[in-house]
């Protein structure tokens, strides 16, 4: 049997979602964003929502999202995407609104903007991925960055009693009447791909329900910033980021089921 | 003829842009322009055209929520005061370089720093020169009577929408907050139809995605952007200058002053031309673009040029350009919310120019 038998279509078990382009990822091989931006264009094409969604990116290493997400998509000033998503749901409140987030985006410079749209209960959806740690510009220290935790900034570990704790954004907004549904998912593991993509779905159905802001975590990676493999990157997330960022639903329907 | 009304100037501007059609308003207050999200909001806005009014958590957010709406095809808009506007900076130069059409009024006050909650005009650098990062221009209307703050919110949308660029509404602490008659334009219909060839309102099957970015890594690439937004800002120095020439004709002397300040020399004008001394002025109504042309041909015609400002002079340096070296410009200016009198504005003219 030559390979050319096999690519038959009753052989096929998967392929790739239309609604990503053919344009390689500038991600590093390893990282968590091309599971992240798989996930949810499948969402949206299998909810067939493609002509009434509209995608944020930030400023981050998934700053040029729109070159892989096939769909209408606007760039926005750092950590300033809920104003600019705010914005567009606000004009259009049936179409599909999100934002596609890293830590230091949402988590420090654009704190406000997250807590106050989070507040009003914007009817759109955050994915926030966090590596603990500013990918793009070379591995700074994030306001998630772990206790003792090394970056570029923070060379020695990072000492809370200088620097500060890790912030949990995504228990801060579950507390906030706005926010309908929160959760925090990994992308490392099948099981774990199932049940942020169930996630995300779930977000996206917030939104068509108008019941108010949905919030997706996804726990990542950064194995190029965090100098290890993947596969190590992968380890110490479990071991290190989960402790303190534990996977599940916080808020579902409005209500906390869990406090971390 | 118009409905007639008596209002303020910020009100003017609010009504004025319920009638324009706007679609959204994002703003946050500040003084001496409060009283404009204030009107919308006692309007309702949205039972009366269906306009989305919020009031934002900052500035910054403002300026990114008219971003976002922008990037829609959506007519709207924000305001604020001179520190506000300083705030929107960044989110003002992203929307330059999108190419996105808004409204900004700046109801300037004075700085720098908090400064005062006074009338001044000391923003005319920041406006008319890019004011954020990066090579830009924004269209900037310079109202003189609160007439001007209504008819200046359909005109700024119109050339914002024409050009794909911000639109500035300059004004100040003065014309914002005094009240007099305004003729009303009829309200236009809120858009319904949008040009789908740069929106984003979902990628349909007949077009390629759309994409709102102001981001061009590659050298080459953000040069001939840069090249693109030059061209643009050089047409509408060739099609979209507007000034007002009072008494110019015989001019010996003119003023040269915009807002505020050019009714104060109007003023002056009719003292001077008591005393028998032939003054004019000329108003710039577009401060970008700038009426150079105008002031050079009106450099042939008067003897020397005095420049008025609510600032220790800015827009003096447009005019000592424009002139390049023919004729004498001098400036005269107050600040932090000092108004010079017609008089003290005639005494300058008559020491710095007609004596000196």
């Amino acid at each position: 049997m030559e390979i050319k038998d096999i690519i038959k279509e009753e052989n096929l078990v998967y392929s790739k979602t239309k609604l990503l382009t053919d344009t390689t990822l500038t991600y590093c091989p390893g990282c968590g964003h091309g599971v992240a931006h798989r996930l949810l264009m499948e969402v949206i094409e299998e909810m067939n929502i493609r002509e009434d969604t509209i995608g944020i990116s930030p400023v981050g290493c998934s700053v040029f999202a729109y070159d892989f997400m096939d769909i209408d998509m606007a760039q926005a000033a750092h950590g300033r995407a809920p104003a600019v998503a705010t914005g567009i749901k606000r004009c259009w409140p049936d179409k599909f609104v999100f934002t596609y987030q890293g830590d230091g985006d949402l988590a420090a410079i654009g704190t406000a903007e997250t807590i106050h749209a989070c507040n009003r209960g914007e009817n759109f959806t955050i994915i926030f991925i966090n590596n603990g740690i500013y990918g793009m510009t070379g591995g700074q220290m994030a306001p998630t960055t772990l206790p003792g935790m090394k970056s570029s900034t923070t060379p020695f570990g990072r000492d809370v009693s200088l620097m500060g704790n890790p912030i949990k954004i995504t228990e801060l907004v579950a507390q906030l009447p706005g926010t309908y549904f929160v959760s925090r998912q990994a992308v490392h593991k099948p099981a774990n791909v199932r049940k942020a993509k169930k996630a995300i779905r779930t977000a996206f159905e917030v939104q068509q329900q108008k019941k108010g802001l949905s919030f997706v975590e996804i726990v990542s990676n950064c194995n190029s910033n965090w100098k290890m493999t993947p596969i190590q990157s992968n380890q110490w997330m479990e071991e290190n980021m989960f402790p303190y960022y534990p996977i599940g639903d916080i808020k579902i329907e409005g209500k906390l089921i869990k406090t971390n | 003829m118009g409905e007639l009304r008596l209002m303020k100037g910020n009100e003017a501007i609010a009504e004025a842009a319920i009638r324009a059609g706007c679609d959204a308003y994002f703003g946050y207050p500040i003084t001496p322009q409060s009283e404009i999200i204030e009107y919308l909001a006692a309007e309702e806005t949205h039972k009366r055209t269906g306009m989305v009014l919020l009031q934002a958590e900052s500035e910054i957010a403002a300026i990114n929520m008219v971003y976002g709406a922008a990037s829609t095809g959506k007519k709207v808009m924000t305001s604020s005061s001179s520190p506000g506007i300083s705030l929107k900076q960044e989110g003002i130069s992203y929307i330059a370089g999108a190419e996105l059409p808004c409204l900004i009024v700046n109801v300037v006050r004075g700085g720098p720093g908090l400064g005062t909650i006074q009338p001044s005009q000391a923003d005319y650098f920041q406006a008319t020169k890019g004011g954020g990062h990066g090579d830009y221009r924004l269209i900037v209307l310079a109202p003189a009577s609160v007439q001007e703050m209504s008819d200046f919110v359909k005109l700024a949308f119109d050339l914002a929408f024409k050009y794909r660029n911000p639109a500035m509404i300059l004004s100040d602490g003065m014309i914002g907050q005094m009240m007099e008659k305004v003729e009303l334009f009829d309200p236009v219909p809120r858009n319904t139809e949008f040009d789908q060839s740069w929106v984003i309102t979902g990628k349909t099957a007949d077009r390629e995605r759309n994409i709102i970015t102001s981001l061009h890594l590659e050298s080459a690439s953000m040069e001939k952007h840069n090249q693109e937004l030059q061209k643009k800002y050089i047409q509408m120095q060739e099609q979209e200058v507007r000034i007002e020439k009072i008494q110019c004709e015989d001019a010996e002397f003119l003023f040269v002053a915009y807002g505020s300040s050019a009714r104060i020399c109007q003023k002056a004008v009719d003292l001077a031309r008591a005393e028998g001394i032939k003054t004019g002025l000329l108003r710039p109504q577009t401060l970008f673009p700038f009426p150079t042309k105008e002031i050079e041909k009106m450099a042939g015609q008067v003897k020397g040029i005095l420049t008025v400002e609510l600032s220790m002079g800015q827009m003096v340096e447009d005019v000592r350009l424009a002139v390049n070296g023919k004729i004498k410009v001098e400036f005269y200016g107050r600040a932090g919310g000092m108004i010079p009198t017609p008089e003290e504005v005639l005494k300058a003219m008559k020491q710095k120019i007609i004596g000196g």
